[in-house]
């Protein structure tokens, strides 16, 4: 493998969990909930989905297993906020503080073991062709998943019924509450979908990426993620081409060096926190998207 | 059924109760947690709460711990009572200690009682700096601070550790990362010999003195109180919210660039890359413990300071994994935030009768 199809292959393996936790979170937001705990999500689905599989021996139950961790964080975020009306940033913050303590905790008797090699698609012919060959047709299966995922998500907002309703939550619950919509259920399948993507993420992180459990190995990706929906405005299509941007300035660090960057790998390493900021800042001058029940609380009286 | 039925005025008895109330069920599942990791779980509760506060190093070490946190978390609670959210007081205290640490080393091996003084201010000023980026970004283009206050976290981990790499590394040393030992002079005071326990205790008491005075008794406290529970009424007011987000990020900074430069002064003595030790981050549960409340956040700093003894003590003595305090923290936070909703709800018990329904908030 020459450098360019190296650097990009490389790129789309760093994109990778940042499209499934911003595609997640979007549906949430959609949805009207500001869940802030993605990376605490992210955590626990990366140990979860590590531990399966190291004590299945099999990908399957590995990545089911961080699923469900990642859904069951953000059903307990949502029984905080939803069911009891807690603040959402704060309840936000303790999931992130919580799934970091968890994860270090589960994760204690599998640090330093290493999951192997994740499996590769391969198509005899096409996979061997220069460059297209290992960027399209040769990625891993999880690659493909989260393009999926994100069309899924494209087209359930879009052109179901049940999507429109969502939506409708997100922008004004009062009113779909009104009509008859149950607003607080739909929220927590949003908020399941959001944690069931965050955790494929960081399982993501741990199976593919590393291979291996580190603590603290999101790194602040959930952040990231977060910043992505912003970023992309809350379009599904849009995340992919923001985490595909936020790859390549992660890769920089890698190839950094290689490509003779006479600089420091700290200063590296900021890009990906120093190009959010930027990003964050150019996008908050153009109009706000947001949803417009976005982060409040919603008590039905009646 | 249970049903919540919004109250009239939040309930005062509620407001102060429900922090115990979280305490003791975070104690409850923290039984549960030690039962399945195989430790008996009222000989860990015991080591945790109760040994640490039998001993003069204890007490010491629990100054120690407690200072940073309510430090930093005094001045997030003032922040986060405006709805201004400053997420990463962890870089502050980064930038605070880099700082104040950069003085002591520019001068070394100079030293005189002016040093320390001037380490506290060179400590609060990188503090200011750090947190004058997701201010400034906030008032001029509207950017989302919890973000960028966060991002500002790996930048200043990252920026630390090139520091203490290169330009600050110790020129006599063995070329680990990590600054020279400051000098005599450039270090904080200790309250007894033999102890850690140092005056940026002292710090933290006047800190809480002070934001109780300024939230309590002083018109910006008030302005506020007034922008995060009513925002559009600030408005009305002509409440500055530009001058409201600066104050707030400027006190929240200096207090957490003070809390940095302490503990770089202090306890370790010496610029290293594991100075963050996520007082930061955990001084946000100890804001919310203690109410965003000065006096709350010192009762409250006092325990999670203790959580943090205690959980050292628990790991040594029962081989606990280290995570079991930050589980620990994660739990209170969380039940803490859940029984909130008693402040604002009640409970009913039993089918709604008509007319039993209040008006929504």
């Amino acid at each position: 493998m020459d450098l360019l199809t190296g650097i990009l292959v490389s790129l789309v393996v760093a994109a990778t969990p940042l499209v499934f936790a911003a595609i997640g979170e979007l549906v949430v937001e959609k949805s009207g909930v500001l869940n802030l705990g993605v990376e605490g999500m992210m955590i626990i689905g990366a140990i979860a989905g590590f531990a399966a599989t190291i004590e299945t021996g099999s990908y399957v139950p590995g990545l089911l297993a961080a699923m469900l961790a990642g859904a069951l964080m953000a059903l307990l975020f949502g029984v905080i906020t939803l069911s009891l009306l807690a603040n959402q940033v704060a309840s936000g913050l303790a999931l992130t503080l919580f799934g970091l303590g968890l994860s270090a905790l589960i994760g204690q008797p599998y640090s330093g073991k290493s999951a192997g090699a994740f499996p590769h698609l391969y198509i005899p012919g096409l996979s061997d062709l220069p460059l297209i060959g290992p960027l399209v047709f040769g990625q891993d299966g999880m690659v493909y998943l989260s393009l999926a995922v994100v069309a899924g998500v494209a087209w359930f907002l879009h052109r179901t019924r049940a999507g429109l309703v969502l939506r409708a939550i997100g922008e004004n619950h009062d009113a779909a509450h009104a009509i008859g919509y149950p607003v607080v259920l739909y929220r927590y399948a949003a908020l399941a979908f959001g944690g069931a993507c965050a955790g494929l993420g960081g399982a993501y992180l741990s199976l593919v990426q590393a291979p291996l459990w580190v603590e603290r190995m999101t790194a602040g990706r959930g952040w990231i993620a977060l910043a992505l929906v912003v970023f992309a405005a809350w379009r599904p299509w849009r995340t992919v081409a923001g985490a595909y941007l936020f790859g390549g300035v992660t890769i920089l660090q890698l190839h950094g060096q290689g490509l003779g960057l006479k600089i420091e790998a700290q200063y590296l390493s900021m890009l990906p926190y120093l190009a959010t900021i930027l990003v964050l800042v150019l996008i908050s001058r153009s109009r706000t998207v947001a949803p417009a029940s976005l982060g409040k609380p919603f008590h039905a009286t009646t | 059924m249970l049903r919540l039925l919004p109250r009239r005025e939040p309930s005062r008895a509620m407001l102060y109760l429900t922090p115990f109330l979280a305490v003791a069920l975070t104690m409850l599942a923290g039984l549960a947690l030690f039962a399945l990791l195989g430790k008996d779980p009222f000989e860990a509760i015991r080591i945790i709460f109760l040994e640490p506060l039998m001993t003069l190093n204890g007490l010491s070490e629990l100054t120690v711990k407690a200072a940073p946190l309510i430090l930093i978390a005094t001045g997030l609670a003032i922040g986060f009572r405006a709805g201004i959210w400053n997420i990463g007081a962890e870089g502050q205290y980064i930038m605070g200690a880099l700082a104040g640490g950069c003085v002591a080393l520019a001068v070394y091996p100079a030293g005189g009682p002016w040093l320390l003084p001037l380490m506290c201010l060179a400590g609060a000023a990188g503090g200011i700096a750090w947190a004058a980026i997701p201010a400034m970004l906030r008032t001029r283009f509207a950017t989302n601070e919890i973000l960028v206050s966060l991002m500002l976290v790996y930048v200043a981990i990252q920026f630390l550790s090139a520091m203490v790499h290169g330009p600050l590394r110790d020129p006599d040393g063995l070329n680990f990362p990590e600054s020279r030992l400051f000098q005599g002079g450039a270090t904080v005071p200790v309250l007894a010999a033999g102890k850690r326990a140092h005056v940026g205790f002292f710090f933290a008491l006047a800190a809480v003195a002070a934001g109780w005075v300024l939230l309590g008794r002083h018109i910006v406290g008030f302005q506020i109180k007034v922008l995060g529970q009513a925002p559009q009424a600030a408005r009305f007011a002509g409440y500055s919210e530009r001058r409201l987000v600066w104050i707030t990020f400027i006190i929240s900074g200096a207090l957490a660039g003070l809390a940095g430069l302490f503990e770089a002064a202090g306890p370790v003595g010496q610029l290293v890359p594991a100075l963050p030790a996520g007082y930061g981050f955990t001084a946000i549960i100890v804001a919310f413990l203690g109410r965003l409340n000065p006096i709350g956040i010192l009762l409250a700093g006092l325990l999670m300071a203790l959580t943090y003894i205690g959980g050292e003590a628990a790991q040594i003595a029962m081989s606990l994994p280290s995570a079991t305090t930050s589980v620990f923290q994660g739990m209170l936070l969380f039940f803490l935030l859940a029984s909130d909703v008693l402040v604002n709800y009640r409970l009913q018990f039993g089918r709604a009768s008509a007319g039993s329904a209040g008006k929504k908030r």
